[in-house]
């Protein structure tokens, strides 16, 4: 580590080399996804992205992902990324225990746009661990509240037990959100709303004075803006965080190429007029 | 107090109708109160009434042996509960539990069907109505059944 803090700052950061980041803490979020802070090992600062932003990160050569960060834009000191286990590479970050040193590159991408929704009323549709590339988002509407009308969170999750920043759910509605829940499925114990994600809209009382943040799998994503259309919120009102095969991070290597779009460096985020065709193009 | 037939006029399901359909309507229902807890109606019962919840949460059910009740869906103030009045053999399919204090007007289906049979365009909006419903709710279980969070979800 001394070797790397040595070396000046410009050769560390080329876009391509991973920097390396401590594992600070980690909080388990449900039974496969997981919370991390990590901090810089290279440099005095901190990292500053912006709310929708992803890194490419990797943990003990077991191969790199990219993953929204998930953490308050306000705090640059920290890098929080909020990470389920599916496969070798996410497993293996999740593994990782405090003081080991995990490969960042980035942040990459665009933003969501939350500067251009002032003055208006916000939804936030969030599905299942899409939550987390949209708290930033969250977290910068609340950190200027005044400069918004209604903020609206409609949350969906496949059971109660996979909701991501439960306590926060209730901070943030304390601060000025409304928080609409529901799940997939629950058991008898849970007394809150079951059904899907889409089902929350209607009972939002939302008009096309809204904008709109979504995020998910991509079919609840598609599902999300058919139904919000119904309320006047599509076109340039409605941004969607896309996914694809991405691995550069830079625009370079066209794995994530959807039509004449790379997702990485072109979006993630993207308004719905512009994205709906490719993403509803069964060929791409 | 309001009366049922201004209530109903503010809900989606009976938006729309004439003064005197809601007249209709509204005269096949009336005002109750379920404990939390309470069933509305269970699986296999005649389907003699249908309800409109106006404050507090319902849940849809089905009672699984071994696995206890599972929750289907839950519906909350302004949302209609039960089709299986309009189609024979009128009788529930599901159960219906009060999650919490409920007030919900409860229409008598019988009633209703005998004043659709008099007035086919009463009955006819009321379909229309309730097709709709069926459909919206249709395509929400059908979304509920591809688990879209489930283990294939690509990750964030």
């Amino acid at each position: 580590m001394a070797t790397l803090k040595s070396q000046p700052e410009s050769e560390l950061l080329g876009p391509m080399v991973p920097e390396p980041f401590v594992l600070r803490s980690k909080r388990q979020e449900t039974e496969d996804t997981w919370t991390l802070e990590l901090v810089s090992a290279a440099r005095e600062r901190g990292i500053a992205f912006a709310p929708g932003q992803f890194t490419m990160i990797e943990a003990g050569g077991a191969g790199e992902v990219p993953i929204s960060i998930s953490g308050d834009p306000s705090d640059t000191e920290t890098l929080t990324q909020t990470i389920r286990a599916v496969g070798l590479a996410t497993a293996a970050i999740c593994n990782a225990q405090p003081g080991q040193l995990l490969g960042i590159r980035g942040p990459f991408g665009n933003s969501w746009p939350v500067q251009r929704l002032e003055g208006l009323d916000v939804v936030v549709a969030a599905g299942g661990i899409g939550l987390a590339p949209l708290r930033p988002a969250i977290l910068a509407l609340l950190a200027n509240r005044e400069r918004y009308g209604r903020l609206v969170l409609l949350y969906g999750a496949r059971t109660p037990g996979q909701m991501l920043f439960v306590e926060e759910l209730h901070e943030w509605h304390n601060r000025g959100f409304e928080v609409h829940t529901t799940v997939d499925s629950a058991g008898p114990e849970w007394l809150g709303h079951v059904g899907v994600v889409t089902r929350l809209i209607g009972r939002a009382d939302l008009d096309s004075g809204f904008a709109g943040l979504t995020c998910g799998p991509e079919i609840m994503m598609r599902l999300t803006a058919l139904a919000l259309a119904d309320f006047g919120i599509e076109g340039e009102r409605l941004y969607v965080s896309t996914e694809r095969n991405m691995q550069c991070g830079i625009g370079h290597c066209g794995h994530c190429q959807l039509g004449p779009w790379l997702l990485c460096r072109d979006g993630p985020v993207f308004d719905w007029q512009t994205i709906a065709h490719w993403l509803q193009l069964r060929e791409v | 107090m309001q009366a049922l037939d201004e209530l109903i006029a503010h809900v989606p399901t009976f938006a729309g109708l004439t003064g005197e359909q809601r007249k209709l309507i509204a005269g096949c229902g009336q005002n109750e109160h379920v404990a939390a807890g309470s069933m509305l109606f269970s699986e296999g019962e005649p389907a003699n009434t249908f309800y409109l919840v106006r404050r507090g949460l319902v849940a849809l059910e089905v009672h699984a042996p071994g696995r206890g009740p599972l929750r289907i869906e839950t519906l909350e103030a302004g949302e209609v509960i039960g089709w299986s009045w309009l189609f024979e053999p009128y009788r529930w399919q599901l159960d219906a539990r009060a999650l919490e204090p409920c007030d919900v007007i409860a229409f008598d289906a019988a009633c209703l069907r005998g004043k659709t049979e008099e007035d086919h365009e009463l009955g006819y909006q009321l379909m229309a109505r309730f097709a709709a419903n069926l459909v919206d709710r249709l395509q929400a279980t059908r979304f509920q059944l591809l688990d879209v969070y489930g283990n294939t979800e690509v990750p964030a």
